[in-house]
């Protein structure tokens, strides 16, 4: 990982904060009105409805998840891409603990078993400081072999249960605003401009709603402030930025960046036990389809920050939603794409970099004349946005994209200069 | 310990300690899922040993051989290329429905599907490289992205109106079979085997060697594990690291496009939906385990191959065979871990040498970066 990192510039934080609200409220405006248009252009209805909303939070929650893993252990200066086999070893942990005692228990075993993959990484890559990603691929291998072997060992035999599955798991109950939820669907579906696509986007978040998800959300918030307004997490960030500086102030930089692995490790388990619990009610083989890999992607898509890992994931769950419940509807995600790329276009232009711009411009003209000419997009394109989003936006935003200054590199204590 | 064998030792110790440490993990958890752990292990030993499980061994060795082999070219210039694994499938689709597409002459037409093969992979690579030197991407993310990128292209081109046609007597779906004038024919190496093992493993010492040569006797493979080892030194020697880097991943793209060669060239003639996945990142493991040696590496494909070919026994028994991938995952992190501990004495033990050799009772070891890998 070769990116030269200088420090943040320091600007002022009070006047940021400010900002902030009326830029979030700016942008989801924005991003509704370009919905609003498209959907009307277009016809395609399902890409606002509350069913579209509601399986977009829901399939955004495990790659969420795995992305907040991914945070915590960059921050702190690990790089995990064992994400995907603490997963797994989430999945089984869910299915087993699941069937026999309640999804609450499969909800705990699964954060149990991907500590444990955590507390693995930590071991290997901060006390015995074995290359991180050398470590994650080892990790990964063993995950996927240990959940395939416990699988086998304990699900053959019991009614339901087989070598590549667990028996179902009782469900844990969904959560809907009484009233409003309904108000909010039958407004989403009178089709009007605007108003139905915001009833859509709010029905779908009130709709149905998972306790998986719903915790996932206020760990998201709990890991902003843990990590960036507590002293607690001044120090492992600082982990992540200059071990050493970090260890000549009394750090113990060791202990920090194991917490924060293994934390990482806990919060891929939970994703996991999301698609066991909730999303499949069941370990299911090959499950998590590479989402731990989604969820690193999405981190960095957010720039290492809690609020850009959730749009990242966001977009995600989004992408993956349309292309599962409406192919259709994912053609009109075409032009939704052209006209983002020529708005992104011209910001950059308007910013001095000519290249981006160009690139842009030429993918979005692109995308419209693709839009124009097709009726269908095959759904092997639309599986393929998140990777292809995620590498548009790592090549050309890999300026503006800052990673911890110490992400990815050996740490010994007392080896600094 | 000094000389040769005093290296080869050391070299061996590692991975031993792993196999060791693997199989004492596997037989707790044997033991405790109420399996006795002997009597699986005898049991996979004893098939395993069968001519026809040798030969099955063997063939899953070649190919394993050259997955680790693209890794480890990577691996020697630290550079990680995760996408062994899409490049691999999207060649092997590609080259084998360019090879059912025509009729050559036998040796001409084997070549075409092989080079084929080797420049999609590089060129699937190379976009990692070129992300990397031109716009800084790391090319352990953008592998991975590539990996699913792959996956979806395979899965699109794959399809019955595109590059794909029905197979007979299945509902699976191919490319066109590949004329026998592109397949390589088998060898009977194992006595006492009925079945054979793939000619392709001529190719693949070939490549092997290639590799060793490269690395080891030409101005080409210093500046490459110069780079690896210290880049600033490297640079300082007038190395020119981007093009290093894009040339690397391009010769590790290459030679990941020959993965699915001896599968395709010697048993299905088809890139079918069920054409093995996944050999890439099998090829990290026994890179890794290997210690991107071209011998270390053969003895890992050799072990990983015995492994997975001799647990196929243990369904019949009633013993989940997925234990092997527990064995596998156990012996990669232990080995790894095995491997710095080892680096680290090395290092400490050079240290005090010089010191004493300079008369200093200084200890204290000197600080050391750099990835093990």
């Amino acid at each position: 990982m070769s990116a030269t990192a200088t420090a943040t510039p320091a600007s002022p934080a009070p006047v940021r904060r400010k900002r902030l609200l009326p830029r979030l409220l700016l942008g989801v405006s924005a991003m509704i009105l370009l919905f609003s248009v498209v959907r009307a252009v277009s016809g395609a209805d399902q890409l606002t409805s509350v069913g579209t909303i509601s399986a977009a939070l829901g399939l955004a929650v495990p790659i969420g998840m795995a992305a907040l893993g991914g945070l915590w252990a960059e921050r702190s200066g690990v790089v995990n891409i064992g994400l995907e086999g603490m997963m797994i070893l989430g999945t089984w942990g869910a299915g087993w603990a699941g069937y026999q005692w309640g999804p609450w228990a499969g909800v705990g075993m699964a954060i149990a078993m991907g500590a444990f993959g955590g507390a693995l990484h930590a071991i290997a890559t901060v006390w015995f400081g074995v290359d991180h990603i050398v470590s994650g691929v080892a990790i990964n291998v063993l995950g996927l072999g240990l959940a395939t072997y416990l699988a086998a060992a304990t699900f053959v035999g019991v009614p339901g249960g087989g070598a590549t599955q667990s028996p179902p798991i009782p469900t844990m109950g969904t959560v809907t605003i009484p009233g409003l939820s309904d108000a909010m669907d039958t407004l989403a579906g009178k089709d009007i401009f605007f108003v139905s696509d915001f009833a859509g986007l709010i029905g779908g978040l009130i709709t149905n709603v998972s306790y998986i998800t719903i915790i996932a959300v206020l760990l998201l918030v709990a890991t902003w402030w843990l990590l960036w307004k507590s002293s607690f997490g001044l120090r492992l960030r600082s982990c992540g930025e200059a071990p050493y500086a970090a260890e000549s102030l009394g750090v113990n930089v060791y202990k920090y960046k194991s917490i924060a692995v293994v934390a990482s490790g806990a919060l891929a388990g939970f994703g996991g036990s999301y698609l066991a619990i909730v999303a499949a009610q069941q370990y299911r083989e090959g499950q998590t389809a590479g989402r731990g890999y989604i969820g690193l992607a999405a981190m960095i898509f957010g720039n290492w920050r809690p609020g850009g890992l959730a749009s990242g994931a966001g977009l995600f769950g989004y992408a993956d939603a349309l292309q599962l419940r409406n192919a259709e509807a994912v053609h009109a995600l075409l032009l939704v794409g052209a006209i983002a790329l020529a708005a992104i276009a011209i910001l950059s232009l308007r910013r001095g970099s000519v290249v981006s711009a160009v690139v842009l411009g030429g993918l979005g003209a692109g995308m419209l004349v693709w839009y124009l000419l097709t009726d269908t997009v095959p759904p092997q394109f639309a599986f393929m946005t998140p990777y292809v989003t995620t590498l548009l936006v790592l090549s050309l935003a890999s300026q503006r994209l800052r990673m911890p200054a110490a992400d990815g590199q050996p740490y010994r204590r007392g080896a600094g200069r | 310990m000094s000389g040769r064998l005093g290296r080869v030792v050391v070299a061996l110790i590692a991975p031993l300690l792993a196999i060791a440490f693997a199989v004492v993990v596997t037989s707790i958890i044997l033991a405790f899922t109420g399996h006795p752990p002997f009597a699986v292990f005898s049991t996979m030993i004893e098939y395993g040993t069968r001519p026809r499980t040798v030969t099955l061994t063997v063939n899953s060795a070649i190919t394993y051989y050259l997955s680790a082999l693209a890794v480890a070219i990577g691996f020697k210039m630290n550079l990680f290329n995760i996408g062994v694994d899409g490049q691999y499938r999207l060649a092997a689709m590609l080259a084998a429905a360019v090879g059912g597409a025509v009729s050559l002459p036998a040796p001409l037409h084997v070549a075409l599907i092989v080079l084929v093969a080797m420049a999609v992979g590089a060129f699937w690579a190379g976009i990692a490289g070129l992300l990397r030197t031109s716009r800084g991407v790391s090319e352990v993310i953008s592998t991975i992205m590539l990996n699913f990128i792959a996956t979806g292209i395979v899965a699109y081109l794959l399809a019955p109106d595109r590059l794909a046609e029905p197979i007979a007597g299945s509902n699976n779906i191919g490319t066109a079979p590949i004329p026998p004038s592109g397949r390589i024919p088998g060898l009977s190496l194992i006595p006492g085997a009925s079945n054979e093992v793939y000619g392709f493993i001529i190719l693949a010492a070939f490549v092997g060697a290639a590799y060793w040569f490269t690395l080891s006797r030409t101005r080409f493979g210093f500046d490459l594990r110069a780079t690896g080892a210290n880049q600033a030194a490297a640079v300082a020697s007038g190395v020119n690291v981007k093009k290093m880097v894009v040339t690397t991943m391009l010769l590790s793209g290459a030679v990941a496009g020959l993965v699915g060669m001896p599968q395709l060239l010697g048993a299905s003639y088809t890139y079918s939906l069920d054409f093995p996945a996944g050999l890439g990142f099998t090829g990290i493991a026994i890179a890794l385990l290997g210690r991107n040696s071209p011998i270390g590496i053969a003895f890992a494909a050799l072990l990983w191959g015995f492994l997975e070919n001799s647990a196929q026994i243990l369904d019949l028994e009633g013993i989940p065979k997925e234990i092997v991938q527990i064995m596998q995952g156990v012996i990669v992190l232990s080995v790894v871990i095995a491997y710095e501990l080892v680096r680290r004495w090395q290092v400490r033990r050079v240290a005090s040498n010089v010191g004493k050799q300079l008369g200093t009772a200084d200890e204290s070891s000197p600080a050391t970066t750099g990835a093990s890998a």
